[in-house]
This record gives structure tokens, sequence and C-alpha cells, in this order.
């Protein structure tokens, strides 16, 4: 079967002034449907742009992109917004709601984009919101929503468009270790129960075990990917988001918490 | 669709107010303007319009109807016999001076006609009869210029080039473009106040027989009368607009601020609207990066400039309509014909939309990308 996403020698090169920064340099990587992937690596590493490239918003500057079977690196700026409606789902790190719009309604946004009629968009949208544990708040409004809720419902949109393919940048960053569990927990769902190819970019070393597989990125390319028990300790100490970082003396009184 | 649109424009109250002022504005500013200039261009050719003719003779070289020259009356007669006239009758519009009570003087334009023709003669009575000005020394005025000539009631007396004039009635809404207001009576009587010879007329209007061609009498005319020139009213009644609109640069005038109007109104919606649209771009690159094509995008921003627009013009259009009716009693008429009012909507419409590609253009150039920007 072939991989939800194929990405081969792909490399990314941004111009800034009279010298390029290569922001990617030769990168491999395949994700099944089913697995759950992170992408891990200090800043500036190029997580986020192999993550841009492999949901179709930036353009590679050489290199292939496989999704869905589809090779997209020759696709025009018009064909790939297609292309990210039919396979694609984003989660994103500030959730990324429309502030304007109640939840449901954020959802049946992207029902409206996928064409249902307004009813069937409306009921699609109770589902997706009750799936997600959130059937009573479908008319809040996101400012009246906590952190979490707005992210299940990022994710009830993300699903709402039946994506192949859930890319999340960040997913737990704003949110409290347990909450931040709840999250990942759903997310795991989706690729172990609902066979999505899942690939969430990370610095969160607290939500490592979810993963299937651990790929760890340095100045553009992969330097270590496998069983998130596999890598090197140190290494996954990356940059937490500070308001849930952990001490280094907190992870020594208490490596257990901490699976590697 | 959800109420994207909607609800980006209602969520700041204070932004879609600006909004609406602009539109407002620029509507009202528009409407009062096109208004002036409809009234101006009909109040310049009222005479014309409404004198019942379907010919006007004149001396040569005559381009609008206050521009009259001389002429003798022989020449009626002349075209009283031309086949296809039904009536002729000698017409004559002059200034002259009126002689307030307090002493003062007041320009006035002297229109002689026959009362017991249909051609040439006053409208809209609103106090008084045609016939009236058959009686010694009778004239007849607008009540709009009541004041302006220190008339209060029928039967007062003035003087009018020195001789007396007795006011016998009143109409109500023949302006006068310039400042001089008409003043009608007799054909005879007209020329003692225009010290004009007693076989003199400054025009001739023509009433032409039923089934007769106009152009092919007014040829004839042209043919046998020496020394005239012949117009259909209404193509004199153009002559009369155009001279008096854009000769001396008074439409130009009107429609420079009617056109400052639409551009201020333009300004003001697309600074909003694009004000907005930066606001929530973050949106519109979480939208873009969900899949939405461009133009999903584009129907979100347009949509949000044609709610500005309906609701903007519904306002306008009532501060308009109130603007309107205030100066129906004025010196200048401002006219709101209803081809005008659905032309605004439509203008309207087109400026917000327009005013929105400024927007629309942000948007297509947005990088899907700052959605992953914290």
């Amino acid at each position: 079967m072939q991989p939800a996403i194929a990405v081969r020698k792909l490399t990314k090169t941004y111009a800034e002034g009279s010298a390029g920064v290569a922001a990617l340099r030769g990168v491999d990587l395949h994700v099944n449907a089913g697995e759950l992937v992170m992408l891990v690596g200090p800043s500036g590493s190029g997580k986020t742009t192999l993550l841009s490239i492999m949901g179709c918003i930036l353009t590679a500057t050489s290199g292939s992109v496989r999704i869905a079977g589809k090779e997209v690196t020759r696709l025009t700026e018009k064909q790939l917004p297609r292309i990210r409606l039919e396979h694609i789902g984003f989660v994103f790190q500030g959730f990324n709601l429309f502030p304007t719009l109640t939840a449901g309604e954020n959802v049946e946004l992207m029902l409206d984009l996928k064409g249902l009629p307004a009813a069937k968009a409306r009921k699609r949208a109770e589902e997706l919101m009750e799936q997600v544990g959130l059937g009573e708040k479908y008319e809040s409004f996101p400012s009246d929503l906590s952190g979490g809720q707005k992210q299940r419902v990022a994710i009830a949109r993300a699903l709402a468009g039946d994506p192949d393919i859930i890319l999340a940048d960040e997913p737990t960053a704003a949110l409290d270790s347990q909450t931040g569990r709840n999250v990942m927990e759903m997310m795991s769902e989706l690729a172990h129960q609902r066979g999505r190819a899942v690939v969430i970019v990370t610095h969160d070393s607290r939500v490592l075990d979810f993963a299937d597989r651990t790929v760890r990125i340095e100045d553009g390319i992969i330097v270590d990917s496998g069983q998130p028990a596999t890598l090197p300790a140190p290494a996954l100490m990356t940059h937490a988001f500070p308001q849930h970082a952990l001490s280094l003396a907190g992870f020594f009184a208490n490596p257990l918490e901490y699976r590697l | 669709m959800p109420p994207l649109a909607q609800r980006n424009l209602f969520h700041d109250k204070v932004r879609l107010t600006v909004t609406l002022t602009g539109i407002v504005f620029a509507v009202v500013l528009i409407v009062v303007e096109l208004g002036l200039f409809v009234g101006f261009t009909q109040t310049t050719s009222n005479l014309i319009d409404n004198s019942g003719a379907d010919l006007w003779v004149t001396s040569k070289n005559v381009t609008y109807v206050e521009q009259g020259f001389p002429f003798s009356e022989r020449k009626l007669y002349q075209i009283r016999a031309i086949p296809g006239v039904a009536d002729a009758q000698k017409y004559i519009t002059h200034w002259t001076g009126w002689k307030r009570p307090d002493g003062g003087q007041e320009s006035v334009q002297i229109v002689g006609f026959n009362p017991d023709s249909s051609l040439g003669k006053p409208w809209n009575l609103v106090e008084g009869r045609v016939e009236d000005v058959k009686r010694p020394d009778a004239v007849m005025v607008d009540e709009l210029y009541k004041q302006k000539l220190g008339v209060t009631r029928v039967d007062e007396v003035f003087e009018i080039s020195g001789h007396r004039a007795r006011v016998v009635g009143f109409t109500r809404g023949i302006r006068a473009f310039t400042t001089s207001p008409y003043v009608f009576t007799t054909f005879k009587r007209s020329q003692e106040y225009a010290n004009l010879g007693e076989a003199q007329t400054i025009f001739v209007l023509v009433k032409i027989a039923p089934g007769a061609d106009v152009q092919q009498v007014r040829r004839e005319i042209l043919g046998g009368v020496k020394d005239v020139e012949v117009f259909s009213s209404r193509q004199f009644s153009r002559m009369t607009q155009f001279y008096w609109m854009f000769t001396t640069g008074a439409g130009v005038a009107v429609l420079l601020a009617a056109l400052l109007g639409l551009v201020v109104g333009f300004v003001v919606v697309a600074q909003t609207i694009y004000a907005t649209t930066v606001d929530h771009l973050k949106e519109f690159g979480t939208l873009k990066a969900m899949g939405a094509p461009n133009s999903y995008v584009y129907k979100v921003i347009i949509k949000q400039a044609a709610i500005s627009a309906v609701i903007g013009y519904v306002l306008g259009m009532i501060v308009s309509g109130f603007v309107v009716h205030a100066s129906q009693r004025g010196g200048a008429a401002i006219l709101l014909p209803w081809q005008m009012a659905a032309g605004m909507f439509f203008l309207t419409l087109a400026m917000c939309i327009g005013a929105a590609l400024v927007s629309i253009n942000k948007v297509t150039r947005l990088d899907p990308a700052i959605v992953f920007k914290g």
C-alpha cells in the first residue's frame, strides 16, 4: 500500500538577500495511513517548513512530494487548494478558529467548503462536535471556550473535510499538560482507530509517547528517526513551550514521568 | 455559507459606523449634486418645455432662450401662412427692473404671451386665472419670489420700467435659473415693460397641425421667412440647457461636486474594508489553508462590501429624501427622479465593491503559511 505522504529528496531554499537560506536539504520521509509521526528538533530546524510543504501550503524548491499517491510539486498555485481540501486537515497551535462564528459554525465552514448544503452541513457538524465531546458547546463562541475545548473544535473542523491526512503544528503548546494529553489521545485515535496519517510538529516532550515514530530534524536534514524510546535522551530535551517547560532538575527528579 | 461576512462586518461596530458614515455621505452628496444638476437643467428650459409650442422662431445666432433679439412681427404673418402651421404667436422674454415697495430694484424677466392662445402661458397657477392678465396692468409672478419682489398678496401695485404693474395671480414652482424671477403678462404690455417697439417681437411660438411633420414645417419656415432661425422645442430646450449648464460652467461645478462625493465615499469604504481585512488576515489565511479557493475568500469580502452598500444606500436615501423635500420651497429645487434613485443604488454597490478590490488584492497575495505564525 502506498504511503499517505511520501517525501523524497526534498529541498527548500528561501531567498534572502544575495544568499539563500536552505531550510530543508534533501529530506526523505514517508508517513503511512494509521501512523502517528512526530517531527521534533530545535527551533529553525525546518519542521514547520516540512509540514507546510506536506500540507501544500509552501512549494518545494526541488524534490518530490506525493499526497495520497498524487505528485503535488508539479501542481499550480490554483490546483493546490483542491489537494488541501480533499486530503488534508490542519490543527494549529493557535487554534485559528474564526472568532465571529460559533464553535459549530466553525465546523460548518469546512463542510461548506466541501460543498455540503447548509442543512446537511449543520447535521454533520453537530455529529462531529459530539464526537469531540462538545455537543453542548455548538452555539458557543470561541471566546467562551477553554484552550482544550478550542483545540477540540479545531480537530472537529479538521475532520469535517474527511481528510486522509492530519497535520498539526504544536497542537498542545498552548495547553496545560492534562488538556494536552487529552488532545493527544484524540490525535492518536484519529491515527490508530480512524486510519488517518497524522503528522505532528512538537516541542512538547511530554507527548512523545503517543508517537509511533519520532523524526528528528536539525539544520534541514533528518538526523534520527525511530521509536521515541530508541532516540537518545538528550535529543528530546528541546525547547518546550515556556509555561509548560520542565526544568532539568524536574526531569532527573522523576524520570519515569517522561517516557523516552 | 456560514455568516462570516455579516459577522465580521457587525463585529466591529465602530468601524461599521465609519464605513456607513462614508457611504451615507457619498450617497447624500451625489444625490444632492445630481439632483441640483437635474433641477437646474430643467429650470433653465422651463419656459420652452411648458410653452406648448412645437417650434421656436428666433432671430439668427440665438443659442438660449434669454438671448433673444427683437425682429419684426411681420414675420409672424409669414409664418402663419406656412402649410402645417396650426397656430403661431408672438412671445417675449426680456430683462428689466422691478421696483420694490421699499424702493429697491430687482432684476426680473418679463414674459409676454397671448392669453387667448394656448401657447406660452404660465402654468401651475395657485391663485388667479390666466385670463386675469388681460386686466389693466396685470402681471403674474411665482409665489417663490414673493419676498424677493416685496409682494404679499394679489392686487398689490408695483413699478416695472416706469410702468404700473398689478399682481393678479401667483404660480407655484416656476423657477428661473438666474436670480431674476419670471413676470408673466400680456404680449402688448410686455413690449412696454421691455421698451420694445410695437412692431417687434423676440420669438414666435409655432404649433403645428395634427399630422404635420415638425421638421418639414421647420424647413418651410426657414425657406419662406428671411433672417430667422427655427428650432424644435426639444432642440431649443437642449441648447438652452447646454448653455447654462456647460457653457457657463455651472453644471460642470455641480457634477464635479458629485464626483467628489463618489471619490470620498470610495476612499472611506476602501480604507475601512481594507482595515477589516487586515484585522482578519489570519482568518483568511486559515480559510486558504483549509482549501478555500481565492474566489471563496473574495465572496466573503465582496459580501461585506455589498451589505455595507445596501445599508448605507438606505440610510443615505432617507437623509437625501429629507433634503430633497426641504428644497422644494427653496430657490433651487433638488429633483430625485426614480431613475436616479435606482441608478444610485447600483452606483453605491459599484463604489463599495470597487473599494473592496483593494482588499481583494491583499488577500490574493496572502501567503497561507501565515497560519503557522503563532
